[in-house]
């Protein structure tokens, strides 16, 4: 139920509307919950709706520790 | 999909599991609980449990909107969608939820009742728009991912004059459900030593609201995504704070999640609700504030006033286990029904019918890898 999916905003629409690539699937969501949303950011969207922003950073941030963890036992 | 496949990278995933492995505490058991449904649903599908050490176990919570909400509830619904005025918008989740007398949506619908799966509020207020002569009612239903949007959507019905909208609100709040949880602990069944926190509750409300879960039950809590490595680093991260014998709220998705949370959402949902006296959830009882309902600014909107709705508390059906499912004190295939009488085809109890229910979840994955686990330890011996 609180599945949410990341898309990428193509174009910003009227009425706080706005067009979402979701891995190829195009579709136009509410962005009203969001400030700020410009085409090319990643959102986090649920029924329809922009609920955050993905911040590509800490993404990344994420992944490198990830990738740290991972390795702290692999057999190098 | 970009910020969905890297999360999903096996040889990460058993890198991640291998320093799980070298960490945990042999001497001891670590019991998280996942309160969201969506994590129950990564563990089950990306077979999480099975990387995990054996002292490390993974306990059910009761973050899933549909399997919480009580047969009196969709009993009214039911019975909304019976007035041949009515025209009944609602998310598929809960389309087969058993209600009453082995009734649910689903057959209310093949009775002939005007009953439509929406996939968001804004479907409803288009038909509302296009249908002026239906009573067009939303049955909104969710914790606070799903929350504002419902308020979106009712505050665009006052803007747009549709007198023909409305909504009947179930919205559950996850803090004070937590708080249930862990104030009803007890007993080495329900013992908790962490929470794995909501992923997407958690984009609107932040992670502050957490904070009585460490300051009044000493008990970490990771917020973590929903993917299965999110939840793994998460695992990792409350097995060390158990470790170095400490008891934060810690966030693991920051991609996503802020302390502070959606400041607009927050204030749109306070804008349109307010808190109810109690509510009833399956699995919990009645807990006092811990549900939503419309504030009196937007009563013209409120199915419950426009349709005098009275709920009156039905039974689940006695074989049923949900309820003890629900609070984490049983597991799926404790119940007698699950897999038998009870699949997701023909679900008897609620938490078979949604694919973040545990049943659900366990009987769409979990039950082949008991199999083949069993197998396994059998030709080890």
């Amino acid at each position: 139920m609180c599945l949410a999916i990341p898309a990428q905003v193509t174009e910003l629409l009227d009425d706080n509307m706005a067009r979402i690539d979701m891995g190829g699937v195009s579709k136009a969501i509410c962005i009203a919950l969001v400030e700020d949303v410009e085409v090319g950011d990643f959102v986090v969207v649920h029924v329809g709706y922009a609920l955050s922003k993905i911040d590509a950073e800490e993404a990344e941030r994420t992944l490198t520790l990830l990738r740290e963890v991972a390795a702290m036992e692999t057999p190098s | 999909m970009k910020y969905v496949d890297e999360y999903r990278d096996p040889k990460l995933a058993k890198g991640v599991a291998a320093t799980i492995a070298a960490e945990v505490d042999p001497g001891r058991t670590y019991r998280f609980m996942e309160f969201c449904g969506g994590h129950t649903h990564a563990i089950s599908r990306y077979g999480v449990e099975d990387m995990l050490p054996k002292n490390v176990a993974m306990i059910h919570g009761p973050g899933c909107p549909v399997c919480v909400l009580p047969v009196g509830r969709i009993d009214d619904a039911i019975r909304l969608a019976s007035d041949p005025r009515v025209t009944l918008c609602t998310y598929a989740d809960l389309m087969r939820v058993p209600a009453s007398r082995g009734t649910s949506l689903l057959k209310a619908r093949a009775a002939g009742a005007d009953i439509r799966m929406v996939y968001s509020t804004l479907d409803a207020l288009r038909i509302a728009e296009a249908e002026p002569d239906r009573e067009v009612v939303f049955l909104a239903i969710g914790f606070e991912t799903t929350t504002p949007p419902t308020a979106l959507a009712i505050k665009q019905a006052k803007t747009m004059g549709l007198p023909n909208f409305s909504v009947f609100c179930n919205h559950v709040l996850t803090p004070v459900a937590m708080r249930a949880i862990l104030a009803g602990e007890s007993g080495e069944a329900t013992r908790l030593d962490g929470l794995v926190g909501p992923a997407h509750v958690s984009t609107v409300i932040g992670a502050r609201p957490y904070e009585f879960v460490a300051s009044d039950y000493v008990k970490p809590v990771v917020i973590s995504g929903f993917e299965p490595l999110d939840v793994m680093q998460s695992i990792l991260m409350l097995i060390r704070q158990i470790n170095g014998g400490r008891c934060a709220i810690e966030n693991q998705y920051v991609r996503a999640v802020t302390s502070d949370g959606n400041a607009r959402a927050q204030k749109e949902m306070a804008e349109v609700f307010d808190l109810r006296e109690s509510f009833e959830w399956r699995g919990l009882g009645l807990v006092p504030h811990s549900a939503l309902r419309l504030s009196d600014a937007f009563a013209a909107f409120d199915a419950e006033r426009r349709f005098d709705i009275h709920t009156v508390a039905a039974a689940d059906n006695p074989a049923c286990e949900c309820g003890a499912i629900l609070r984490g004190a049983k597991k799926p295939t404790d119940c007698r029904l699950f897999g038998s009488l009870c699949t997701p085809e023909t679900p008897m109890g609620s938490c078979m019918v949604s694919s973040e229910g545990s049943c659900a979840a366990h009987y769409v994955y979990g039950r082949f890898r008991d199999r083949s686990r069993a197998r396994i330890e059998r030709a080890a011996s």
